[in-house]
């Protein structure tokens, strides 16, 4: 059988003492923002980016995907223990989850979040492992007409599926598209944006965004806010959950996990969406929904395992298709391709090792997550008392090291703290910045495939609906744009009337 | 403007979606825009830029309409202090060595906060410029000179 052969080697990848110990770091540095507010995963990723350059390419993804991953766990538990999500997937784990903690049952709650994530992940990596290969197989006879309706298909998606407003969430696509155009022209060498500034003719990098935008630009909003931390601590005791409370929580574990894995593949839906909607279906199908904010158990194993499905499927889109569902999966195909890999289909073909070895890794990451860190809970409580005032300036450092190591230009550096400020005014203004970050990867991509496929055509453009499979993603990004721009409209408009 | 235009938060972001679109078409004027067949590089940025200025001024109509405020404070102290201790550093890093730089940029952004201590970010820039020499310079082997000329 395959499957059974690919993820025996994939084991075999993620079992060496190297990639075991990227592994470690990865979930454990995944945690410890998880668990400290003010930071995620993205602005983390960013910044320790550049460490993984001199690792191997399978290394570095298995360390940054641990850190996605471990990021979630470490905000469930803070939710959890003191009421205060450390990541925006975990906000719903807070609601029954806290109350728990109040009666005394933190260790339990705690236990479960654990065990329904590590399930849902299990699941979440075979998907990945059946799913993988036959939607690689599919997308290697994409030509650029396809792959452009793809990229648009993806674009359009995640940023009508994100939160907040459509338009919005567009001009920010739009917006990254452009930066990704800075640099030299590929097919005629002409320099585009670049203002004679000699480090802006390789492009923007993309650190430099992503660290500018989601670590300075984050910081600099958060101090916007006043710092108010409760540190309440509860005693953790008695980790394990009674039988009642495993018969409860089988039921929501295997439906989160079921939404997660479908909103997974989403492109633009976060964890927190899924999480939302498992909290929505538990209360739905329980015998009692006024258990629900009162501590029931439900409550956190649904929406833990939800989150933890939804992050793992994000996967499947970025690693055989090359498109990034989510900003976080910008950064990971950014990562690939800054260790020289170009994602795509053939990933799976030319580089097996990559794929089956960081699926593999992502069950052991799972089962540390589980083992290591249930003991480590007071640790990590301990750390929430880090105040923010010594918090940023850390993060301030690092970041800057990040950033001048990758190239030793401090005209990258400058670039970071103007797009700290460009990325602070975005979010005041309540543009959605994940968009911009997919925008930004996949412009160079889209470009390419745009002027190919018409220069094949002969510049008819009815090449892309003249294509079946071009045709099926047009169709679906009409399809996607009318439903989503439907319902708004009637709303503005009955705000209005109304 | 009256104040209920200078706070509203959807007409600040058409009118940034116009200023970056409007640039963006300006400065492709150069390139040669091409055909369809044969797309100059000036095709792809003009096109996003003109869908920029739509988007801007879809969104500033609509910020005119419903009138919502912009949510937050404006930390004006952060806004600045950061990113000047972020250049202060490429500056230094450049010129002064490692230490230095780690010193201003770590002291520098901690004035950014509203709840700076004086002694106790003195202490922590010193503990924290040590620390990262040890792991980035010595263990890590980045190639920075501590201070420069030494």
């Amino acid at each position: 059988m395959d499957l059974f052969n690919n993820l025996i080697f994939g084991f075999g990848v993620a079992f060496s003492l190297q990639n075991l110990l990227y592994c470690l770091i990865g979930v454990s540095v995944g945690t410890l923002i998880g668990v400290l507010p003010g930071i995620g995963p993205l602005g983390t990723i960013a910044i320790l980016m550049p460490i993984t350059y001199s690792v191997s390419p399978v290394g570095a993804l298995i360390m940054l995907a641990g850190i996605y991953y471990g990021a979630q766990y470490g905000g469930s538990t803070t939710a959890i223990l003191v009421n205060l999500p450390g990541e925006t997937s975990a906000v719903v784990t807070c609601i029954d989850g806290y109350q728990m903690a109040r009666q005394g049952r933190a260790g339990p709650a705690l236990a479960i979040a654990a065990i329904g994530s590590f399930i849902a992940g299990t699941f979440g990596t075979l998907l990945i492992a059946v799913a993988g290969p036959p939607l690689a197989d599919v997308a290697l006879k994409f030509g650029s007409p396809e792959y452009f309706s793809l990229m648009l298909m993806g674009l359009v998606a995640a940023a009508v599926l994100a939160e907040g407003d459509i338009v919005k969430s567009l001009a920010m696509v739009a917006f990254g598209l452009l930066l990704g155009i800075v640099g030299t022209d590929v097919n005629t060498g002409t320099q585009r944006y670049s203002f004679g500034v000699a480090e802006l003719t390789d492009g923007i990098g993309f650190i430099v965004v992503a660290v500018g935008v989601f670590a300075i630009g984050e910081i600099i909003s958060n101090l916007g806010g006043s710092e108010e931390r409760r540190v309440f601590t509860s005693k953790v005791s008695n980790l394990m959950p009674s039988l009642e409370d495993f018969k409860r929580s089988i039921g929501p574990i295997l439906r989160g996990t079921g939404l997660g894995c479908f909103f997974g593949v989403l492109p633009g839906t976060g964890p927190a969406i899924a999480s939302f909607a498992s909290y929505m279906v538990e209360k739905k199908v329980a015998d009692d929904p006024s258990r629900f904010g009162k501590g029931a158990i439900e409550g956190v194993a649904g929406p833990e395992s939800a989150n933890n499905a939804d992050a793992q499927c994000k996967f499947i889109p970025m690693l055989t298709l090359g498109l990034p569902a989510s900003g976080v999966m910008a950064l990971m195909l950014g990562a690939l391709t800054i260790q020289g890999i170009q994602p795509g289909p053939q990933v799976m073909t030319t580089r097996p090792e990559l794929f089956w070895g960081l699926v593999a890794s992502m069950w052991i990451g799972n089962a540390m997550l589980v083992i290591l860190n249930l003991p480590m809970i007071g640790l990590w409580v301990k750390l929430l008392q880090v105040p923010y005032r010594l918090l940023f300036p850390a993060i301030m450092a690092f970041s800057a090291i990040g950033i001048y190591s990758v190239n030793n230009s401090s005209m990258e550096i400058y670039l970071t703290a103007a797009f700290g400020i460009v990325g602070f005014i975005c979010m005041r203004l309540g543009f959605p910045l994940a968009p911009m970050l997919l925008g930004f990867v996949l412009g160079p991509m889209m470009e390419e495939n745009l002027r190919r496929s018409m220069l094949m055509s002969g510049g008819d453009a009815t090449v892309f609906v003249r294509q079946p499979i071009s045709l099926a993603f047009i169709i679906a990004t009409a399809v996607i744009l009318v439903v989503m721009v439907l319902p708004a409209v009637r709303k503005r408009r009955g705000e209005i009337t109304g | 403007m009256n104040r209920s235009t200078l706070d509203n938060k959807d007409v600040w972001a058409g009118l940034f979606l116009i200023v970056v679109g409007v640039l963006a078409v300006f400065f492709a004027r150069n390139y040669p825009f091409g055909t369809a067949l044969r797309m100059g590089p000036g095709y792809f940025p003009t096109v996003l830029g003109a869908l920029m200025v739509l988007f801007g001024l879809y969104t500033l109509a609509n910020g005119l309409r419903s009138g919502e405020k912009i949510e937050g404070n404006w930390p004006l102290r952060a806004l600045i202090v950061l990113p000047l201790a972020l250049v202060l550093f490429g500056v230094l890093i450049e010129r002064a060595g490692f230490v230095p730089a780690m010193l201003v940029l770590i002291f520098g952004s901690g004035l950014a906060g509203t709840e700076f201590r004086l002694i106790e970010m003195l202490i922590f820039s010193v503990l924290l410029t040590a620390l990262c020499a040890i792991v980035f310079v010595w263990a890590l082997g980045l190639p920075y000179p501590l201070i420069a000329g030494f």
